[in-house]
């Protein structure tokens, strides 16, 4: 299990690629990125704050947890914060597992779950300034699938 | 204590973070407390079914008692991913 919070641009197919690489073990290799968007065409960068230290412990246990319910030979989560420009990627998940349904099921429950439960915050920056994005009902709802 | 804010309760109250002597008992207690220090604060914690805690790095809620503890953390509703 990696997990990784920090500023710095990654390659996602870069890290999907050393991620599944030398694995005889595994059947199904499922990756989700997240990338940031501008919605209206206004966006100058994302700004992403964290609680550091929460972070990493909050990302751990949901990973931990994605481990124990799932047969995964392994997870990647990498989450950035700080100023990101549009079209960056923000954050990655990647599961590995013998069988496709339990990579595919435990890369949904980590996307589900580090939206609502890892200490991040958005705020978008336009020429006419900032404004934190506000949490959704619907995330919050997506929990109780699990 | 120490207490520290994020997004825009931190912009609200003016300060990431900040050390407190308090006798709060409970987290609504510690509010409470601040309220009454300064209007900004009255500001951030207007409306707390918005805001979320964590006690030393963990999700809580606002009826938890805070002997023991020694961070607290207040913020909005989290939006990772």
């Amino acid at each position: 299990m990696t997990v990784r919070v920090q500023p710095d641009l990654f390659d996602a197919g870069a890290e999907l690629g050393r991620f599944a690489q030398d694995r005889t073990d595994v059947g199904a290799v499922v990756s989700f990125t997240g990338v940031v968007r501008d919605t209206r065409g206004d966006l100058q960068e994302m700004l992403i704050e964290h609680y550091p230290g929460m972070t990493e412990s909050a990302i751990a246990r949901i990973a931990d947890e994605a481990m124990q319910r799932w047969a995964l030979a392994d997870v990647l989560v990498i989450h950035r914060y700080g100023p990101l420009k549009p079209g960056e990627p923000i954050m990655m998940v990647a599961t590995a597992s013998a069988h496709r349904a339990a990579a595919f099921a435990a890369a949904d429950f980590l996307m589900d779950y580090l939206k609502s439960r890892a200490p991040f915050w958005k705020k978008e920056i336009t020429v006419g300034g900032g404004s934190w994005v506000a949490a959704k009902a619907a995330d919050e709802d997506a929990l109780k699938r699990w | 204590m120490n207490i520290v804010y994020f997004a825009w309760v931190r912009e609200r109250i003016g300060l990431p973070q900040e050390t407190v002597e308090t006798d709060a008992a409970t987290v609504q207690d510690l509010i409470a407390e601040l309220c009454a220090r300064e209007d900004r604060y009255a500001a951030a914690f207007a409306d707390t079914s918005a805001l979320r805690v964590a006690l030393d790095q963990e999700l809580s809620d606002f009826s938890a008692p805070l002997a023991g503890v020694s961070e607290v953390a207040f913020f909005p509703p989290m939006t990772g991913g």
